[in-house]
């Protein structure tokens, strides 16, 4: 039966309440060795399903890395992870040396610096472009502070420039659920760099896109690598050839295979599990 | 007031039932002497008479000698064996022995059955319908008349076929343990062979061994009544740890004052044992209600998402609907409830679907304002319960064959309404579960719940699956009803007083799952009822209620939580 | 700068709050006025009885905006507000309690009446500083609040929220009210405190003291309004809203929703304690009725009636629920539940926006 395991969990004494649990304080992002990002032998399993099967994947500081995988690799389930959504059942996931991702919430996740942009584009609908962008603003975010805050010049300007970078300028006081499937892309791509993360896990970012949105995307996020570390997922492999330094192939919750866009593509097994479906 | 009504009848009843015994018996008591109390026997020249017409002749002398006549004659019967003798002891205990104003020696013993008062000649056994007592004068009798009926009656009773009117007799001569009682039960000893009733005979006699001299006596009897649960032997055997009032013990013999404390152990331990038994019974049964109540919802609220307010009045339908039943078939009462129950599915199933076709399906997706126009909905069928039947609460009656109870022993007893319910239970809930897992509408249910659009595509109409499994909610829902009719009032406000519960039994045990729901009742009526003698009801109501919101911090899933990756929202 | 000028700000930017205040203001000082100046002939002269009738709306109002600033504008369904206004309403109940002092009908000059009745010796410690308004006007903040933050950190940590919200919180009101039934807890039992005599020091029966509690109410009203706005035109407010929308998006960029979501509930619990006190002294009775979980739920009516996030629209419908209500009951008593009901399957039905919705479609369309 199911209850033992339920009643167990409840009365074990190891865990208490969140509200008891003192928070963590997150150290400073600490990326010494050149590694932002260490995920060990994570795994998680949906009622038996693995969606992670003892995945190890390590991001270097300000690289550019794409993922890709066929439906069911665990890509989504990894940002899950990566991000604080889904507790794996076993593993660690570091951030730089010294946070450690499996203790924190969403929001201090987010807060350490790490940046999501979802798969499906979503901004806040009702809200207008400019404060989605205000929303996702780098800064304090304690609540009693926000009942006074106001944006500094400094602030404006910033929010100005990424409007700029997204092509969103004109658009500024239109509500964010009025605009196009494409521009509620950007506008998420903006409400990234607003938040000045350090990590960025970008999901599927050119679907729904025109070939010269797919392309500025491209570019915008090759700019990006160098100064953040850039984790892309993707199923358009011409994108993915056009920014990709490292591929890392995920297949049924692993690392199938990893290297060069050439590498991978030779790699008999990804030809038989995942490019050899598309061929 | 129908209660003392009620009470009156059954008095009559049982009455009835053992004169009936008597009559069938005809092998009658053995002959007796008690020592002290030499039997009178009756005239030598009675032998030469008539049986019949010496019985009428005793009879008479019994209805109107004097209290020494009746005194002798009494002692007389109970040594008789024909076949209305013990209803005439029984009769004359009872205060319903009577004879005829004109004729001393026509003596009759009446019975009210249904309201009709019948005579029945114990000399032949012939009953006759009278309208009412008229000419008929109640045979009188004294405390020390009465003493001696009460024997005569055991006597006659202790020798019974039923080991059932045997302990009763027993039970009965115990009260007041006089010589003449012991000296009847150690004769009685020997012959008996029904273990159970042995015991009984046993701990009277060794209550009586209490009071004995001998401290061998007196030890030998602690030893058969330690761990009896009776109150008189608890209070019989706790006086024997008594101090008087200048401080020293009333049991003179230290190890029979041991013994003593060691049987009073004995008997609170035993007696916390069936006390916990019974509160766990009682859990259970409160427990019941408590599923009952919420099993509907948690096809609603479970498996569709649908947060149903008007739950408790749907709950509600199902109670008045066995109110009318009854009111419909006045006569059968027994019948109507049974009837009530696939009339209550339907009235409530109806209702629901018409919420559901009418309001909630224009509202998926949007559970807050379901929520409010559901809460909407139950005012709206509130006041037409109260405009149809009035305000007033209603009182539906419960067959006879649930009243009363199975008493296992003085401190555990099993109410046969409580019993029923969790049965009843167990019924439904089974039910439900073959059609939810069983049936072809069971596997559109669920499958619609799990994935819509799927199902759709799959050729499943799910408008009308939803349709279907609102009104299969709505309709248990008012099979509770039915159940809760016969427990507690009927009124417009029943409904108000399970919705929290219910939603709070989904909630604990699990949204979308029958087992949580199950279990979580189960749980919190137990639970509920073990507080309830240490804080009293209301606060252990609250400490349920805070105990919930406690537990949804820790596992916001309830006990048996759904899994995968569906309950997860972005 | 500073607090003036985004004052006017946040009252420039929307039509419907000036409207509001406006009238509000001329209802606050108008009535009064004319309760005072007018003779009792004049068609225009409105009866003591009528401010008072004002003045329990207007409480109702503060209420009904409390919800408002959590349901329209953060998406938490609260079914258990009124346990912060009877709250609110027993602190203030209390403080009047106390003032009673030796006019009490056993005359005991420290317990109230229930207690001798209960032949209780002494007062119980909770019952302790009430004799001083400071105290009670302080517990009318606090007793809510604190009541809020415990409940609100409770769920909001483990995110109960949507549905699930909304009926613990009914069963938080259902707790209290069961529980402030008991007489052993020291508040009346089932009749709750009442007989109240005079408040700092004013009849309470009197013209004077009710015309007072008349203009307080109004004032505590409008401040309680301009709070609100304030609140919900901030970059606070703009956050909350994003929580209303796509929770977990919000947390995705860094927010901890927690936190806002639990101290707009205490915000909005201390509201509706402040409106609770206001209401007891110009009705003149509180007791566990008023935390009926059927009030709570009635009161988000309003809230729907009027349409939510806007906060007017909750006065609106505040007013209007009320004083149909007063109507039917007198005129029409058993139609009320019907009515009620109706409304509650007409406004979640067909007007999801209330009749502020209906005000603004029909001005779109005009213009």
């Amino acid at each position: 039966m199911k209850l033992p395991k339920s009643l167990a969990e409840f009365t074990d004494r190891s865990r208490v309440f969140d509200v008891v649990n003192p928070a963590v304080r997150s150290p400073k992002l600490d990326t010494s060795h050149g590694t932002i990002l260490y995920l060990e032998d994570i795994t998680v399993s949906f009622d038996g399903f693995r969606a992670l099967n003892e995945l190890t994947l390590y991001i270097h500081a300000g690289e550019l890395r794409c993922i890709i995988g066929a439906n069911g690799a665990g890509k989504t389930t990894m940002m899950d992870v990566i991000t604080g959504k889904t507790r794996p059942d076993s593993g660690t996931a570091w951030f730089g040396q010294s946070i450690d991702l499996l203790r924190l919430s969403e929001p201090d996740i987010a807060q350490a610096g790490i940046g999501r942009k979802f798969q499906k584009p979503t901004v806040f609908e009702q809200h207008t472009v400019f404060e989605n962008l205000e929303l996702a603003m780098a800064g304090d975010r304690r609540a009693w502070k926000m009942l006074f805050a106001r944006l500094t010049p400094a602030q404006r300007a910033d929010i100005d420039e990424v409007l700029n970078v997204i092509g969103l300028t004109e658009h500024r006081h239109r509500q964010a659920g009025a605009l196009s499937h494409g521009q509620k892309q950007w506008l998420e791509i903006g409400m990234l760099l607003m938040q000045k993360p350090a990590l960025l896990l970008v999901d599927e970012p050119v679907a729904g896109m025109t070939p010269q949105e797919t392309e500025r995307t491209a570019e915008l996020l090759l700019s990006l690598a160098g100064r953040h570390s850039v984790v892309v997922v993707e199923h358009d492999m011409d994108f993915v050839r056009s920014i990709a330094r490292t591929v890392t192939v995920l297949h049924e919750g692993s690392v199938l295979a990893e290297g060069s866009i050439e590498q991978v593509q030779r790699d008999p097994r990804v030809v038989e599990v995942y490019l050899g479906e598309q061929a | 007031m129908a209660y003392p009504a009620v009470r009156h009848r059954t008095g009559w009843y049982s009455l009835w039932l053992l004169s009936l015994l008597c009559l069938l018996i005809t092998g009658g008591a053995q002959a007796h002497t008690t020592p002290d109390e030499p039997v009178v026997m009756a005239d030598d020249t009675a032998v030469m008479m008539d049986p019949l017409q010496q019985r009428r002749e005793q009879l008479a002398s019994l209805a109107t000698g004097s209290f020494a006549d009746k005194r002798r004659q009494v002692n007389s019967l109970q040594q008789q064996s024909w076949p209305g003798v013990r209803a005439v002891l029984a009769g004359m205990l009872a205060g319903a022995l009577f004879h005829d104003d004109d004729d001393p020696a026509n003596v009759y013993v009446l019975r009210e059955q249904d309201g009709v008062l019948i005579r029945i000649n114990p000399l032949d056994g012939s009953e006759v319908e009278i309208a009412s007592p008229q000419g008929l004068k109640e045979v009188r009798t004294n405390n020390q008349l009465r003493r001696a009926l009460r024997g005569a009656v055991a006597r006659f009773d202790m020798a019974d076929e039923s080991p059932a009117v045997r302990k009763a007799a027993i039970a009965e001569l115990r009260r007041d343990l006089d010589s003449d009682a012991v000296a009847l039960m150690r004769e009685r000893l020997p012959l008996e062979e029904h273990s159970g009733v042995r015991n009984e005979l046993e701990v009277a006699l060794a209550l009586h061994d209490l009071d004995s001299t001998e401290a061998a006596t007196r030890l030998a009897a602690l030893d058969v009544l330690s761990g009896e649960l009776a109150n008189d032997v608890y209070n019989r055997v706790q006086r024997l740890l008594a101090t008087d009032a200048d401080g020293l013990p009333v049991e003179p013999d230290g190890r029979v004052r041991a013994q003593a404390q060691r049987a009073i152990d004995r008997i609170e331990q035993r007696r916390s044992i069936f006390g916990g038994l019974e509160t766990l019974f009682f859990g259970l049964s409160f427990g019941s209600v408590l599923v009952l109540a919420a099993i509907g919802l948690a096809i609603t609220f479970g498996v569709m998402g649908v947060i149903n307010m008007a739950h408790g009045e749907l709950i509600m339908l199902g109670a008045y609907t066995s109110y009318v039943m009854q009111l419909l078939l006045p006569d059968h009462i027994g019948l109507a409830i049974v009837l009530a129950v696939p009339a209550a599915f339907l009235v409530s199933g109806l209702m629901g679907i018409l919420i559901e076709r009418g309001v909630v399906r224009f509202l998926y997706g949007r559970p807050l304002e379901t929520l409010l126009a559901t809460f909407g909905i139950s005012l709206l069928l509130q006041q037409l319960v109260r405009s149809i039947f009035s305000p007033l609460n209603r009182t539906v009656q419960a067959p006879e064959w649930m009243s009363g109870l199975w008493r296992i022993n003085d401190v555990f007893a099993i109410t046969w309404n409580r019993f029923y319910i969790i049965i009843f239970m167990l019924l439904v809930f089974a039910l439900l579960w073959l059609v939810l897992n069983r049936t072809s509408l069971g596997l559109k249910v669920r499958a619609v719940s799990q994935n819509r659009a799927m199902a759709r595509a799959m050729g499943v109409r799910s408008d009308r699956v939803d349709a279907l499994t609102f009104g299969l909610g709505s309709g248990v829902a008012g099979i509770a009803g039915v159940a809760l009719s016969l427990l507690t009032n009927v009124g417009p406000n029943l409904g108000q007083a399970y919705i929290i519960d219910s939603f709070m039994v989904v909630v604990f045990g699990g949204v979308g799952n029958l087992w949580g729901t199950l279990v979580g009742g189960m749980t919190l009526g137990v639970a509920n009822k073990f507080l309830e003698p240490h804080v009293g009801a209301v606060m252990a109501k609250i400490l349920m209620l805070v105990f919930i919101i406690l537990f949804i911090q820790r596992r916001k899933q309830g006990l048996f939580p759904q899994k995968g990756r569906a309950g997860e929202d972005h | 700068m500073g607090e003036h000028s985004m004052l006017s700000k946040l009252l420039r930017s929307e039509r419907g709050s000036l409207v509001f205040l406006a009238i509000l203001f001329v209802i606050g000082v108008g009535m009064p006025l004319a309760n005072l100046l007018l003779p009792a002939s004049s068609a225009l002269h409105p009866s003591t009885y009528t401010l008072g009738l004002v003045g329990k709306y207007m409480t109702y109002a503060l209420l009904a905006i409390s919800i408002d600033l959590i349901w329209g504008y953060c998406g938490i369904l609260s079914l258990g507000h009124t346990a912060f206004f009877a709250l609110g309403g027993y602190a203030m109940g209390m403080y009047l309690m106390r003032q009673i002092g030796s006019r009490g009908v056993y005359g005991d000059p420290i317990l109230p009446d229930f207690m001798v009745f209960l032949s209780w010796e002494k007062l119980p410690w909770y019952w302790h500083g009430f004799d001083m308004f400071w105290f009670a006007a302080l517990m009318v903040l606090v007793v809510p609040g604190a009541l809020a933050f415990v409940f609100g950190w409770l769920a909001f940590r483990s995110r109960v929220a949507g549905v699930y919200f909304s009926i613990i919180s009914q069963a938080l009101t259902y707790a209290l009210l069961l529980a402030f039934f008991r007489n052993e807890m020291g508040f009346g039992g089932n009749n709750g405190l009442t007989d109240f005599k005079e408040i700092l020091g004013y009849d309470l029966q009197a013209r004077s003291t009710r015309i007072g509690l008349f203009v307080v109410s109004a004032i505590a009203l409008g401040l309680g309004y301009v709070l609100c706005r304030w609140i919900v035109t901030s970059r606070f407010g703009r956050i909350i809203a994003a929580i209303r929308d796509s929770e977990g998006r919000t947390r995705f960029i860094g927010y901890r929703v927690e936190h806002y979501k639990l101290w707009l509930f205490v915000i909005s619990g201390m509201l509706a304690g402040v409106a609770g006190a206001l209401y007891v002294p110009q009705v003149g009775i509180i007791n566990p009725g008023e935390f009926a979980p059927l009030n709570a739920i009635e009161a988000v009516v309003w809230v729907a009636v009027g349409g939510r996030g806007t906060l007017y629209g909750a006065v609106v419908g505040a007013v209007l629920v009320n004083y149909a209500k007063t109507y039917f009951t007198v005129a029409w008593p058993e139609a009320w539940l019907y009515a009620l009901g109706t409304l509650f399957v007409v406004v979640t039905l067909f007007l999801p926006k209330g009749i502020v919705g209906i005000l603004q479609r029909f001005r779109r369309s005009e213009s």
